[in-house]
């Protein structure tokens, strides 16, 4: 068996570089650092046709993602989908009439809520409503669209 | 048919009997934690021999699994022009899968069977029997220690196998085939979960450090007390290791990333 105050010390090295192992995975791969859920509102949006959107997709103004979908339900008296964002609670000084809308990352891309500050003084709380959205483009319909469109004109 | 079903019997019974005696085992091992406690050098020892020991095995195969996953990854994901996804796709099969179940594998492999052929020999050359006449208790003098140690090791091992799987990933992306290493990493950091997917990781490995040690430190206490029986429970445990690995990942899968 080995001197044992060397055992010790590559013991205590290998216990140490697991927990850097498992703060790298925290830390460095997962989102972790970039957002949490405890310092962050939630704001519900009313959508048309929520699209392919997902809990979890990001939410983003001017193209920086300030949070995240957190969850989506459908209104059975409306026929709605409600949205619901939890915003990082540094960006908390959107406007209240901030206008959504789904918007595809790329053409085959995921789709995420674009927000679009509107000029009110007041801003979006917690719980707040967002009245002015606009739905996910539905890539069929508008290829329908254009393609009876383009016959149409052919006549 | 008598002979058949007679041999049927008789098999069934010695399985649920060893099914048994394991469960009686793990009571008396995890009854037995609390007394290794106040003797920290015992489970020094062992982590030792069971973590300290694994350690090269481990980063070094997580860094081929890594770089492999990178090479691969790249050359399905740059078909659909998607090569800035390879950080999501190395990162999460690492940290769902790969990691926890590669890493408890070779764990079973290097220290589960050096943990059954340890505690065989022991039980075959008398050890065990002697330390009873001394009134010293086997369980917790040899079994418990050596359980903790593998239950607390195998995290820790399955965590570096990721960490440095995801290195080697990114190594061999941006460095070999030229994948953008911010983007590497920020997709990576957009699309993982902290709770969903390392936490889960974590899980997995934790229930299979459970799994693998109690195989091997059974087997080896519950070995024929021969040079052949204990080189047949050192088998076993391997191989059974591999199963209940393999396994418990499918349930642990459904159950953690089934609804998605």
């Amino acid at each position: 068996m080995q001197h044992t105050s060397t055992q010790d010390t590559l013991v205590g090295l290998f216990v140490a570089s697991g927990i850097v192992g498992l703060f790298f995975l925290a830390l460095q791969v997962s989102n972790l650092s970039s957002f949490t859920e405890q310092d962050s509102y939630t704001v519900t949006a009313r959508f048309e046709n929520s699209g392919g959107l997902k809990v979890k997709s990001p939410v983003s103004v001017a193209g920086v993602k300030i949070g995240k979908v957190s969850a989506i339900s459908f209104d059975p008296k409306t026929y709605e989908s409600i949205v619901q964002l939890s915003i990082d609670s540094k960006y908390n000084t959107l406007p209240d009439d901030t206008t959504a809308s789904v918007f595809t990352a790329g053409l085959l891309g995921e789709q995420y809520v674009n927000l679009e500050a509107g000029g009110s003084d007041e801003f979006l709380k917690n719980g707040g409503k967002i009245e002015i959205t606009q739905s996910a483009i539905i890539l069929e319909k508008a290829l329908g669209q254009f393609l009876f469109k383009s016959a149409e004109e052919k006549k | 048919m008598t002979e058949f079903l007679q041999q049927l019997g008789k098999n069934t019974r010695t399985s649920f009997t060893k099914l048994g005696r394991g469960t009686f085992f793990l009571v008396q091992t995890i009854s037995g934690i609390p007394s290794v406690l106040p003797r920290p050098r015992l489970l020094l020892n062992q982590m030792y021999s069971v973590g300290v020991l694994s350690f090269l095995i481990i980063t070094i195969s997580g860094l081929f699994v890594g770089m492999v996953l990178g090479l691969q990854g790249y050359y399905t994901l740059s078909d659909f022009g998607a090569e800035e996804s390879l950080g999501v796709m190395v990162a999460a099969s690492l940290v769902r899968e790969l990691g926890p179940v590669v890493s408890a594998l070779l764990f079973a492999g290097r220290a589960g069977s050096a943990l059954t052929a340890e505690i065989g020999l022991m039980k075959a050359t008398e050890q065990l029997s002697g330390m009873e006449m001394m009134a010293v208790d086997p369980i917790k003098r040899i079994i418990s220690p050596r359980f903790l140690a593998g239950f607390l090791s195998m995290p820790l091992l399955a965590a570096l196998f990721s960490a440095v799987g995801i290195i080697g990933g990114q190594l061999v992306g941006s460095g070999l085939l030229g994948v953008d290493e911010g983007a590497y990493w920020s997709q990576m950091q957009a699309k993982l979960d902290f709770h969903d997917d390392i936490i889960n990781g974590v899980i997995k490995s934790i229930v299979f450090g459970f799994v693998a040690s109690w195989i091997a430190l059974f087997e080896g206490y519950d070995a024929i007390p021969t040079s052949e029986g204990v080189s047949r429970a050192t088998t076993r445990t391997v191989v059974n290791s591999a199963f209940s690995i393999l396994g418990l990942d499918f349930i642990l899968t459904t159950l953690m990333f089934g609804d998605k």
